[in-house]
């Protein structure tokens, strides 16, 4: 186990460095940041003197080494855009989107998991061919429309729920957060099921797919011979066994969902890292986007890492194989 | 719980209280502004925001005219100095009395390396103190134009400055953390109370400031919305009091609901056409060995093949204001007489066209920006299909801002739009910066190389003449000249629109600034 520990550890630090140098060599392509940090009235010259102090005329890989350095050191460097340090932005930013992809999450599995038994148990019923259509919706609308949408419907037509932002947030030293508060938490909801909309479906039809292919199987026709009742049949039995590719979808899926939230953080100007992001990048704010790419492939590399660690824990075969290969 | 119950119950009750003489004003804007340092960075938005914070010594009133501001008076003893008189019993938000010597401060901070308004003080060699309350600025040339140059000109606090480790304008080029990025010390109308950058920021009115208010906000809420349609929802939801800008499309849905209005006006900002004029061949073009746009019938050509009532009324939404010249309307040296385009005529563009030589037309590349201006690459898409009936193909590379200015600004570009609003709202600006031959610091945007001597020649009298009527014959006569060559091809100005809710009442400049000091809100 520790050794398979240490090995993926050391394969999760390639992989963030790989990703780091891959990000700084696509900087180029975004553009030049310096034409947006002067105003019109600066020369050529005034310019090209901004890049040189910059550095952004040196070469990618020395670029690269600078920003490593300074990383490994603690220093991220100073936003183009904002002036204030990229570490502090990005902490400043962070729970905002932590919070959202948790709600979305929560309201993708705890709709999508149920809804998936549901349509696998009752394949014939109405209720399962209505909920299969709507999930398509999910599948098919693109997010922005749907924030849209709901915000057309919630905030402008009703007035029942906020169409931008945070609400009201509680600062706990520089963490924040909208949970405790009535207004943080209505400006929630439309955020949340925007964002988790998608996720909810592929998990619904995920669940109901993994279902209907369990409930074949020999043991569970042999659970149902032996006389278990069909709770124990369908929840003990199949429903465990279908979890461990679901598992892997909540997990893969929630850092898809974090770092990809900027649509749903553009619709509802939810002030998170992926608003900021899309921010930097209309700017070329290379800096930010540097710490941001790999923070995020950081935390793939993490969640890839606990979802194989879980993986051990539900399926006694997976930890077999492991602890086979550890001994090798 | 049922303590925290009373305590809530508390301090809503509080919060009623509070509330009803409480006027709120919320209101959003595409983006935040970059920095609070008044000498960071010369954008028109993040200058005017700034503007309701700190002040300049001469400031714009409703029409745009200079009114008093920090300087009551001011006059030019000789055609080489400008003298301000000070406003007396000024202090600044955090309690500094304000004198001359913040302005003579303030003047070499913004001379400073790092700082990017170092152009509007660019003509003065000296800030002289004569007094407390009087400050001579002194030129090595005369230049009559100091007090429009300097509107934005913000003066901060020498003794808050220093003490903040301050004394220098925040440049990212010094790679570290400003104290004034992130704070604010002003003599303006209002101060900020709370800001998260990018989220949110809360000003209070500064009841120091020495102006007669003319508002009656307790406090405002600015909040950057960023998409459109978000924007624009938070409006019609009630949830802020005035978006802008509200983009065309939803011009028709704010004025229907019964419960908002529309203001409207026109930019400052005009959008013109670039031809490359200075290769001996074009970089993206199927002519070899000569440059069709040396030659006046071909850049005739493509103005007249240009359709602006078409584009006004089928891309622009009837809102934009067609331009005949470089300057708008509004701005210092604008000539009305001048405001008339060519005809549109597709037939003597081909006509030109043949005479220039080229009968079957030919191939160019154009650069457009999809990101900067209200519907930039819907306007080049259809320049390009315009262009196509007089038998040139153009090829369209439409790309967002940063890639798009990189490209044009090193001059590897054929053809492009571009927009010029001066920053000292006088032609002088458009004239240097756009118009004049590329040398140094003069011509920085003239992309296209436009190069002509007398114009040249008078840019320069145009800075030093004095007498208000010579200069505007001087400015007229450039432009007349910019104007039958076909320098540029000036295409419009945009329409301005700003949502508000009724019962609130803002003032729309046509510089797009929304002055706080003149927003009421009756309900």
């Amino acid at each position: 186990m520790g050794s398979f520990f240490v090995q993926r550890l050391a394969q999760t630090i390639v992989v963030v460095l790989a990703a780091a140098l891959v990000s700084f060599a696509l900087f180029r392509y975004v553009g030049d940041p310096v034409n947006n940090m002067v105003g019109q009235a600066a020369s050529m010259a005034d310019r090209e003197a901004m890049r040189r102090a910059l550095g952004l005329d040196d070469p990618v890989i020395l670029q690269f080494l600078r920003f490593l350095r300074g990383a490994l050191s603690g220093d991220l460097g100073v936003s183009y855009r904002f002036g204030v340090p990229v570490g502090g932005l990005l902490m400043e930013r962070f729970p905002a989107t932590l919070e959202l992809s948790v709600c979305a999450m929560l309201v993708a599995t705890v709709l999508g998991i149920p809804l998936g038994v549901w349509t696998a148990l009752h394949r014939r019923s109405v209720s399962s061919h209505v909920l299969m259509i709507l999930s398509l919706i999910g599948v098919a609308l693109p997010t922005f429309l749907i924030g849209i949408v709901l915000i057309l419907v919630f905030s402008v037509w009703l007035g029942w729920l906020p169409s931008f932002g945070r609400g009201t947030v509680v600062s706990f030293g520089s963490w924040t957060t909208g949970l405790l508060t009535a207004g943080g938490l209505k400006a929630l909801v439309l955020p949340s099921l925007t964002l988790g909309l998608f996720q909810m479906t592929l998990i619904l039809r995920l669940v109901r797919a993994e279902m209907l292919e369990v409930l074949r199987a020999d043991y569970v026709k042999f659970a149902r011979a032996r006389g278990l009742t069909n709770r124990a049949v369908n929840y003990r039995h199949a429903l465990k066994n279908t979890l461990v590719p679901v598992v892997t979808i909540i997990g893969l899926q929630f850092g898809n969902v974090f770092a990809f939230s900027i649509v749903v953080e553009t619709v509802f100007q939810w002030p998170g890292l992926g608003l900021l992001v899309i921010q930097s990048i209309q700017f070329a704010d290379v800096p930010l986007l540097a710490a941001y790419l790999v923070m995020i492939s950081l935390g793939f590399a993490a969640l890839n890492l606990g979802v194989d660690l879980l993986y051990a824990a539900i399926d006694p075969r997976v930890r077999a194989g492991m602890m086979s290969k550890a001994r090798v | 719980m049922k303590r925290a119950g009373v305590a809530l119950l508390a301090l809503g009750l509080a919060l009623a209280a509070f509330q009803a003489e409480a006027k709120t004003f919320r209101y959003a804007y595409r983006i935040d502004p970059a920095s609070l340092d008044p000498h960071a960075l010369a954008e028109t938005f993040t200058l005017s925001w700034l503007g309701q914070i700190y002040e300049p010594l001469v400031g714009r009133g409703k029409d745009l005219e200079l009114v008093s501001a920090l300087a009551e008076k001011w006059e030019q003893p000789n055609p080489t100095t400008w003298r301000f008189h000070l406003r007396a019993n000024v202090k600044f938000a955090g309690g500094e009395p304000f004198t001359a010597d913040d302005v003579i401060f303030s003047v070499k901070r913004i001379k400073a390396e790092g700082s990017d308004m170092a152009y509007t003080v660019a003509s003065v060699t000296e800030v002289k103190k004569i007094d407390d309350l009087t400050v001579d600025f002194i030129m090595a040339e005369p230049n009559p134009i100091l007090p429009m140059q300097t509107t934005s000109t913000y003066i901060v606090s020498k003794a808050w400055s220093e003490k903040n480790n301050a004394a220098m304008p925040a440049s990212i080029k010094n790679k570290q953390e400003n104290f004034a990025t992130s704070n604010a010390n002003g003599t303006g109308p209002f101060m900020i109370k709370e800001r998260q950058v990018g989220v949110k920021t809360v000003l209070v009115p500064n009841p120091a400031w020495w102006g007669v208010k003319e508002h009656n906000l307790t406090e405002v809420v600015f909040t950057p919305i960023q998409s459109d349609a978000t924007r624009v929802a938070a409006l019609l939801s009630g949830e802020v009091d005035m978006v802008y800008p509200v983009p065309q499309q939803d011009a028709a849905r704010v004025n229907s609901t019964g419960k908002h209005q529309l203001l409207t006006g026109f930019e400052l900002r005009t959008i013109f056409v670039n031809m490359d004029q200075a290769r001996d061949e074009l970089l993206e073009s199927s002519v070899k060995g000569k440059n069709p746009f040396k030659d006046k019938r071909v850049r005739q050509a493509l103005y007249q093949a240009i359709d602006m009532e078409a584009i006004k009324s089928r891309i622009m939404g009837g809102t934009s204001h067609i331009a005949g010249t470089m300057v708008a309307p509004g701005i210092n040296g604008f000539d009305a007489k001048l405001d008339m385009r060519l005809p549109f005529d597709p037939e003597a563009s081909k006509k030109l066209l043949a005479e220039a030589g080229y009968p079957s037309g030919f191939e160019i590349g154009m650069d457009c920006p999809n990101d900067r201006y209200v519907n930039d690459e819907k306007i080049c898409q259809a320049i390009v299909g315009m262009l196509a009936r007089i038998g040139i193909k153009v090829n369209l590379l439409a790309q967002t801002r940063t890639r798009y200015f990189e490209k044009i600004l090193s001059r590897n570009t054929t053809l492009s739009i571009l927009g010029w609003q001066p920053l000292s709202y006088d032609a002088h600006s458009t004239l240097q910066d756009v118009i004049n031959t590329p040398k140094d610091k003069i011509g920085t945007y003239n992309v296209g190389s436009f190069s002509n001597k007398r114009i040249d020649e008078l840019t320069d009298l145009i800075e030093k003449e004095v007498d208000p009527a010579k200069r505007q014959a001087l400015i007229t006569e450039a432009l007349t000249i910019h104007k039958s060559e076909i320098g540029h091809i000036p295409l419009h100005q945009a329409g301005l629109a700003w949502g508000v809710r009724k019962g609130v009442s803002v003032h729309l400049r046509n510089d797009d600034s929304l002055e706080l000091k003149w927003v009421k809100v009756d309900d």
